[in-house]
């Protein structure tokens, strides 16, 4: 204890001879504080914004509805932030819905005889096999395929995953899906869509997540993955685990659309990779990895469930819509980029502080 | 004969970390040829030589990022196959790499146990237990305040430090679970004078704690102060070995760049 006595008073003396750098210090830490609660900043400025602008939005049952479009894309970018903080992406997690809920419904079309109950456990456990698979299928030729970037082959899942949706249903819209599936994407709990209450189940076994060796080591890989393995961690696990959760999410994603949609289709999740990745990046976790929690991935899903029901309501055109999100993510990657300048910047004035 | 410290007792006779006949080959390149290299409890070790010498490739050996094409390592006298960094720390090989190997994205604490967390339940496999984080911010700061290293906010992610203070969360990291060697891979390269002086006391307690340590380094007067026996290597060969002093000096630098 008494060696470090003497350490705040001579810092305080630095910080009358150094005022500039502190000042400049303070400001640094003011500018990353801000990048920090921006995204929810900025989704409650939205919310106050459409809110004036178009007095509908505000009814229970349009903020019903933006819950219940939003919970599959919270879904789909709480795997994917799982993804993104060991630095890596997911394209396939849109296709994967589509080829969960066909394989959902095929499943239980090809069940006439059964109990709803065990018809229902078949179709959900057979969803859910559909998506762990192709995030094992993922994760393992991404580590063991010894592939330089998983963009590669999650694109390539993409295009199979849609291939097989339409191949299976033969183009068609297969309709009518297990009553439990039903049950999940269309009923309401006290006002709330059940589909919310799935997403915040998600979102806390994540947060449990963080505090087991397994989450420590997400971050780990994330934040440096040569120190990772140098580290002893086993980072090829860890990698492969990071994609089955995000297939496993989009299986979980395709049985809250189906259920709402009462159908499997080759169609439905289009675009999932997209809205999972912006909402993730836009809630202000790190594209660069190893930074970001479940509250982020949350509060980015509600930013674009919001921006799309305020725009919807606006009578704005869907094709619109999309120019918007891609210009929300070149900001927010923008702002990424900033705040790794920052930070930098602080590193610098803190030595020469010292 | 070969041992530097003044005190050399029975324990300190035998090395704690001997390496035989290493060889090392990447491609058309002999990286290591036949190198021996031992190291003993109570030593600062000065590992000296060239860019291209060969001192990266053998430390990276010992501490298991590479493998040895031919060669014995012992530790403690008992021949130990090295394969991974993992099996060199079960071995009480503690390394600090050139590039530090920090997780910029964690605190001091995350950094210290990243790959080997304090855990509960034991029952459970081991990545699904839950992590023990009051017990490691307990140990962290226990270790720093014996390593009478001060950093500016204890919870503060590496990334925002100083690099003296990066070098120390390095430094101390290796410090807090070494058992038997310590291998620094150009510890102050990136610092400051007195950011230097620092972390070189941080690697003299290591000393004074029993380790056998092995130091890199291309500062001759860092040598000659802290080494207590200085190993010169010359195009994947040793070309000799010296005990430090203001008069051998010169005779080192000599050695480096063969004239």
């Amino acid at each position: 204890m008494q060696p470090q006595a003497p350490g705040p008073d001579e810092s305080s003396i630095d910080d009358r001879k150094l005022s500039r750098p502190s000042g400049q210090l303070r400001l640094l830490t003011l500018g990353l504080g801000a990048l920090r609660i921006g995204p929810l900043l900025i989704l409650i400025i939205m919310v106050i914004v459409v809110s004036i602008a178009t007095p509908l939005f505000l009814m229970p049952r349009n903020l019903g509805n933006v819950l219940a479009q939003t919970a599959v894309i919270a879904t789909l970018a709480l795997g994917q932030y799982v993804v993104i903080v060991a630095r890596g992406i997911d394209l396939s997690v849109g296709s994967c819905i589509a080829l969960c809920t066909v394989v959902g419904a095929t499943v239980y079309h090809a069940l006439p005889g059964f109990d709803p109950i065990t018809a229902s456990i078949v179709t959900m456990l057979a969803m859910l096999m559909t998506g762990a698979t192709v995030g094992l299928i993922n994760g393992s030729v991404f580590v063991y395929g010894r592939l330089p970037h998983p963009f590669i082959i999650t694109l390539a899942t993409l295009s199979i995953c849609k291939g097989l949706a339409y191949e299976i249903s033969h183009g068609q819209n297969i309709t009518g899906v297990a009553p439990a599936v039903r049950w999940v994407g269309a009923t309401q709990i006290f006002g709330l869509p059940f589909s919310a209450f799935i997403v915040a189940t998600i979102a806390l076994i994540l947060l449990a997540g963080r505090q087991l060796i397994w989450g420590r080591w997400v971050y780990a890989v994330g934040g440096n993955p040569d120190a990772a393995v140098r580290s002893g961690i086993p980072v090829n696990g860890v990698l492969v685990s990071t994609y089955v959760i995000s297939g496993i999410c989009a299986a979980i994603g395709a049985i809250i659309v189906a259920g709402r949609t009462n159908s499997g289709s080759g169609l439905l999740g289009d675009l999932g990779e997209l809205d999972s990745i912006a909402s993730v990046i836009i809630g202000g976790a790190s594209f660069l990895g190893g930074r970001g929690n479940v509250g982020q991935a949350i509060v980015g899903a509600l930013m674009i469930g919001v921006m799309r029901n305020g725009l919807n309501l606006l009578n704005v055109s869907i094709f619109f819509q999309l120019i918007v999100i891609g210009v929300i993510i070149v900001l927010a990657v923008e702002s990424d980029v900033l705040r790794a300048h920052l930070e930098n910047r602080f590193r610098v004035l803190q030595a020469a502080r010292a | 004969m070969g041992v530097g410290t003044a005190q050399t007792t029975d324990a300190s006779a035998r090395p704690v970390l001997q390496v035989r006949n290493a060889t090392k080959r990447f491609g058309a390149v002999q990286a290591l040829d036949n190198v021996s290299i031992a190291a003993y409890a109570n030593e600062v070790l000065a590992l000296l030589g060239d860019n291209g010498a060969g001192k990266s490739t053998l430390i990276k050996c010992i501490s298991g990022v590479h493998r040895f094409d031919a060669g014995i390592v012992e530790i403690d006298g008992l021949a130990h196959q090295i394969h991974t960094p993992a099996e060199a720390r079960r071995a009480g090989i503690e390394t600090v790499y050139q590039d530090l190997a920090l997780f910029d994205n964690m605190d001091a604490t995350g950094n210290f146990y990243a790959g080997r967390e304090l855990s509960k339940p034991k029952w459970l496999p081991r990545s699904i237990q839950a992590l023990d984080t009051q017990r490691m911010e307990r140990e962290t700061q226990q270790l720093l305040d014996r390593l009478k290293v001060v950093l500016p906010k204890f919870n503060a992610q590496v990334g925002l430090m100083s690099g003296g203070q990066r070098q120390a969360v390095a430094v101390a990291r290796a410090a807090a679970f070494a058992r038997k060697v310590v291998i620094l891979d150009e510890p102050t390269a990136a610092l400051g004078v007195r950011e230097s002086r620092q972390v070189m006391g941080l690697v003299q307690r290591l000393r004074e704690e029993g380790n056998a340590v092995i130091l890199i380094t291309h500062n001759m007067d860092q040598v000659v102060e802290y080494a207590d026996r200085a190993m010169v290597m010359r195009r994947g060969r040793k070309v000799g070995e010296v005990r430090p002093s203001p008069d051998t000096k010169q005779d080192i630098v000599s050695m480096i760049v063969g004239a």
